[in-house]
């Protein structure tokens, strides 16, 4: 075979690799071959960039059942019960055809979690957008919501929580992070590992068609719009719901030894990885895959990304019995191979080999790249500023922003105010679960049938505390997640993370990824929550921009009694405190962008052992029944807090924050819209107020009486009243067309 | 009583409705799949949400060419009770078992939330025993919800109080803001003239327990229980 450059750069490998193949395979690898190696060793399945960095998580933990390296993860809820779970990305496909992309993601992530032997319970989407006055990006969000709901809704699983933000930095290269969490009996848990020598490898559910061809490496190069459309594939949740009926109901069965999804470089990825995990080989024939149309090559056939398919190991003996539930859900299988004993995957077509190559090389043999590090000059210097140069807010009408205006205008913020346009459009209600939906709490609540315990979901990652220090950019998006499912009551156990980023072959690119990746893990290890499946996303660029580092972090919670659980809307007559610090930051905080403008300045620091205090102390006072209302304090701090929750509940309040603005040198701004970490507004039953304090006390962490709930004002002494109806209208509209 | 839950390639709220039933109004219930035609069995029908067939050419349109559909006309024409939910309202509209049809919402987009619906008549096998104007808190999940029947139809629904369930405010008033999906008249649900076939939008089956936000869904179901037994009666 002849190689040219224009032929190593249709399947992203450089001359280095080529010949590294070459020296692997002792000859030059046929043209399918290539193309196989093309996407195995891509970013998106090989992490050449990421995968040493992936091993400084955490990883262990006594729930843990699965971590990462297979489809999901997997912990122990009791009961004979794991919690399944996955985030993943589709920012590439999302960024060409935003409904289809977000749709197939949301595809995708679901196979991930019934391949396991799980039942999905629930979804979460994290989205990023560029600002929603430039049509593009507007035409982007719509899309991808309405992808998001339209395969979810249709497949039955509920959309319970997520994450969405908008920045400059996203305008052409959206994010689109879709998270799965299932449930499955832990003695049925099943695993993508081909073995048994003879047993039979079935392909599932659609035709295979040339959509999608090349679309894990399409996902690891820059800039997708200079790509073609031809790339995003086409999602059928209506087949997506029969295929995972049909996969579980096989499950089951003695008779299926792994289940593997076809995602990303289709076959290709689903026969290596099968074999590879399990230490055999497959033999396949395309000629036995069905087409959508002719003509195909075994080149396209392998490299396919086309939908709703499934590999499928069957042993011989079980082969009619499976048929018949394929058969009953209406479903086509084609039986296109066997597993062998000599670790290679071999493809024929027909009589001719076109591929035989040892299944590690794909995977093991994968180059691995450290790069140079080095952070960016311009944001050192932003993270520098002084923010408190700015001017305060005004003390008395016509001096300036007053603090009523900059919180009705935090509140309409796009990065604050409501969601409902965009979560009313996801069924939030079905499969009977959701205690806690979308809107009533930090995090989403869901019941475990048959059993008294819960489990709690969120999102989370501030990309503007990644831009301007990586490093506490991971640690917040761990801890800010975290905290939000303590204070619905959960403890957490367990997370998956999507690192979005830009190339990492630039030294500031990988200067975000490792200290990203180094703060994620130092909160993960002082929370003692270990990260048990992810994905990366690199190359996140457009034109000459790389997005702020997002490390999309999505936790996940248990709550020992599901009924013990805190929603964040006040009700009347709760005494309402502080707990955590009192000091906050300007630097890096949505008011200083949004009022003045300005990106700046540092993060807040965050104490990990205060943090971890704080979480502890939350959500126990939850589970003793201490608490009507918890509120995590983060994006437009505490004055938006309180906000939220006097929203929430329907009620007003009347509240001193003379402690904070002493505490915070007597700046206004600091402390009614001052960002920190491990903060949480807390309320106590009316009458109640004693036995919270005390067990503040006795957990020893700092806590401040602000006031009380009632009325339809919100009054925050000497510094802003405003009717709750202003305050509703405002954060009503913020992403109203 | 033994509850049958009509299931569809596609339908999604199948689950739900079993778990309605059992957990919920502790009686037997069984999945039926859409190649059965043999509902000797049953007592009472529920025709879940979802997305039959994709709801691919219309929603319902597919679903009613299906050999179960067959069985449950002779059910229904028998006097048997049957519970059309969502997608299962819109199979109930398609097939003719029903007047009138669900259209795309108003406001063009799928809409999940938490409505309240008023109690408009008592005289069905899913209304027996309730309360007129009494309030239900249930919630919607549905693309294609506006309900609609042309004038004639309309008044002659209304004037045969086959209109039995109305979205309101939490107080029972009809107001424009309290019609998630631009309905006719506020309809969220209908009955034949006998009242044995009744169709909603809201769901029932997914309110039977005041953990996921409400058990209201309960008095719908469990009235077949009492009135269900009479029309069964009236058939033998």
């Amino acid at each position: 075979m002849k190689v040219t450059p224009e032929v190593l750069a249709e399947v992203a490998l450089t001359e280095e690799e080529y010949q590294l193949i070459v020296d692997k395979l002792g000859r030059e690898p046929t043209l399918v071959e290539l193309g196989m190696f093309g996407a195995m060793w891509s970013e998106h399945c090989g992490y050449k960039h990421s995968r040493p960095l992936l091993k400084r998580f955490p990883t262990d933990g006594p729930r843990v059942v699965q971590g990462p390296g297979e489809n999901a993860g997997a912990v122990d809820i009791g009961d004979g019960l794991v919690a399944v779970l996955k985030i993943e990305s589709h920012n590439h496909p999302s960024a060409v055809e935003p409904y289809q992309g977000a749709a197939t993601g949301v595809g995708g992530i679901v196979r991930d979690i019934f391949t396991m032997g799980a039942r999905p319970v629930a979804l979460l989407n994290s989205l990023r957008f560029g600002p929603l006055d430039e049509p593009r990006n507007r035409y982007l969000f719509s899309g991808v919501v309405g992808g998001i709901g339209g395969y979810g809704n249709c497949l039955g699983v509920p959309t319970v929580a997520g994450d969405i933000f908008f920045d400059p930095g996203y305008s052409g290269n959206p994010l689109v992070n879709a998270m799965c969490v299932g449930i499955a009996r832990r003695d049925e848990l099943m695993r993508a590992r081909a073995s048994g020598p003879g047993n039979l490898v079935l392909l599932v559910g659609a035709d295979t068609g040339r959509d999608g061809i090349h679309g894990a490496t399409f996902a690891s190069v820059e800039d997708p719009e200079k790509s073609h459309r031809g790339v995003v594939q086409v999602g059928n949740p209506f087949l997506e719901k029969l295929l995972m009926e049909a996969c579980l109901e096989a499950l089951r069965t003695p008779h299926v030894v792994a289940m593997q999804d076809l995602g990303a470089a289709g076959l290709t990825s689903s026969t290596v990885e099968c074999a590879s995990r399990g230490g055999v080989g497959i033999e396949i024939d395309v000629a036995k895959v069905s087409r959508r149309e002719a003509g195909m090559t075994p080149y396209e056939v392998m490299l396919s990304e086309s939908q709703e398919r499934m590999l499928v190991i069957v042993r011989p003996e079980g082969l009619d019995e499976v048929r018949a539930i394929f058969d009953h859900y209406d479903l086509h299988f084609d039986i296109i191979g066997v597993v062998t004993d000599d670790g290679l995957v071999r493809v024929r077509d027909g009589e001719e080999v076109v591929a035989e190559v040892p299944a590690r090389l794909f995977t093991d043999e994968c180059p691995v790249y450290v790069r140079d590090a080095a952070e960016s000059p311009v944001i050192a210097a932003l993270r520098a500023r002084d923010v408190r140069a700015v001017p305060d807010l005004a003390d008395r009408d016509g001096a300036g922003v007053t603090p009523a205006e900059a919180l009705l205008r935090l509140l309409a913020s796009p990065n604050i105010g409501s969601r409902e346009p965009v979560t009313r459009t996801y069924d939030s209600t079905i499969m009977t679960n959701t205690v806690l939906g979308p809107l009533m709490g930090d995090a989403a609540v869901l019941r475990v049938k048959g059993t008294s315990f819960g489990l709690a979901v969120k999102t989370d990652c501030n990309p503007r505390y990644g831009y301007l220090d990586p490093y506490l950019g991971g640690v917040h998006a761990v801890a800010e997640a975290a905290r939000n499912v303590s204070c619905v009551g959960a403890e957490p156990i367990a997370v998956t993370d999507c690192l979005n980023f830009g190339s990492p072959e630039r030294p500031e690119g990988y200067y975000q990824l490792t200290r990203a990746i180094d703060g994620m893990a130092d909160a993960c290890r002082a929370l003692g929550v270990p990260v048990v499946s992810g994905n990366v996303s690199l190359y996140n660029e457009s034109g000459d921009a790389a997005i702020p580092p997002t490390p999309t972090v999505g936790v996940l919670g248990r709550l020992a009694d599901v009924r013990r659980h805190a929603g964040m809307g006040f009700v009347a007559g709760g005494a309402v405190y502080l707990v955590g610090p009192l000091e906050a930051t300007l630097g890096a905080s949505e008011y200083l962008a949004l009022i003045h403008g300005q990106v700046a300045g540092a993060p807040p620091a965050l104490d990990l052992a205060l943090e971890a205090a704080v979480q502890r102390a939350v959500r126990s006072a939850i589970a003793a029944g201490l608490v009507v209302a918890a509120h995590d304090t983060s994006e437009g701090g505490l004055a938006v807090a309180v906000a939220e929750s006097c929203i929430a509940g329907g009620i007003g309040g009347r509240f001193d924050l003379a402690p904070v603005l002493r505490a915070n040198g007597g700046r206004r701004d600091v402390a009614l819209f001052g960002e920190a970490g491990a903060r949480v507004l807390l309320q106590a039953p009316p009458g109640g107020k004693a036995a919270l304090e005390a067990h503040l006390r006795a957990h020893d962490v700092p806590f401040q009486h602000l006031g009380a709930a009632g009325g339809d004002a919100l009054v925050i002494e000497g510094l802003l009243a405003v009717p709750l109806a202003a305050l509703t209208r405002a954060w009503r509209g913020a992403l109203a067309q | 009583m033994r509850f049958g839950v009509i299931t569809f390639p596609g339908s999604n709220g199948d689950h739900d409705a079993l778990m309605a039933v059992e957990l919920g109004l502790r009686q037997p219930v069984e999945a039926v799949w859409y190649r059965d035609t043999d509902l000797s069995r049953f007592d009472a029908l529920i025709i879940p949400g979802g997305f039959s067939y994709g709801d691919y050419l219309r929603a319902g349109a597919i679903a009613r060419f299906t050999p179960v559909m067959g069985a449950v006309a002779r059910f229904a024409e028998a006097g048997g009770p049957v519970l059309g939910i969502c997608n299962g309202f819109q199979i109930l509209t398609e097939a003719g078992l029903l007047p009138g049809a669900l259209l795309r919402n108003q406001q063009l987009t799928f809409v999940s939330t938490w409505v309240h619906v008023r109690v408009e008549s008592n005289r069905t096998c899913w209304t027996a025993g309730m309360t007129p104007g009494e309030v239900l808190r249930l919630p919607i999940a549905h693309g294609e919800g506006r309900y609609y029947a042309d004038p004639e139809t309309l008044a002659r629904l209304e004037a045969n109080g086959q209109v039995i369930f109305r979205y309101t405010d939490a107080a029972g008033n009809v107001t424009p803001e309290a019609d998630p999906n631009g309905a006719v008249n506020a309809i969220a649900g209908i009955a034949n003239e006998r009242g044995n076939v009744v169709g909603l939008m809201p769901h029932p089956e997914r309110a039977f327990d005041a953990l996921i936000g409400s058990d209201d869904g309960l008095k719908i179901l469990s009235a077949v229980l009492t009135a269900g037994v009479d029309a069964a009666t009236a058939r033998s």
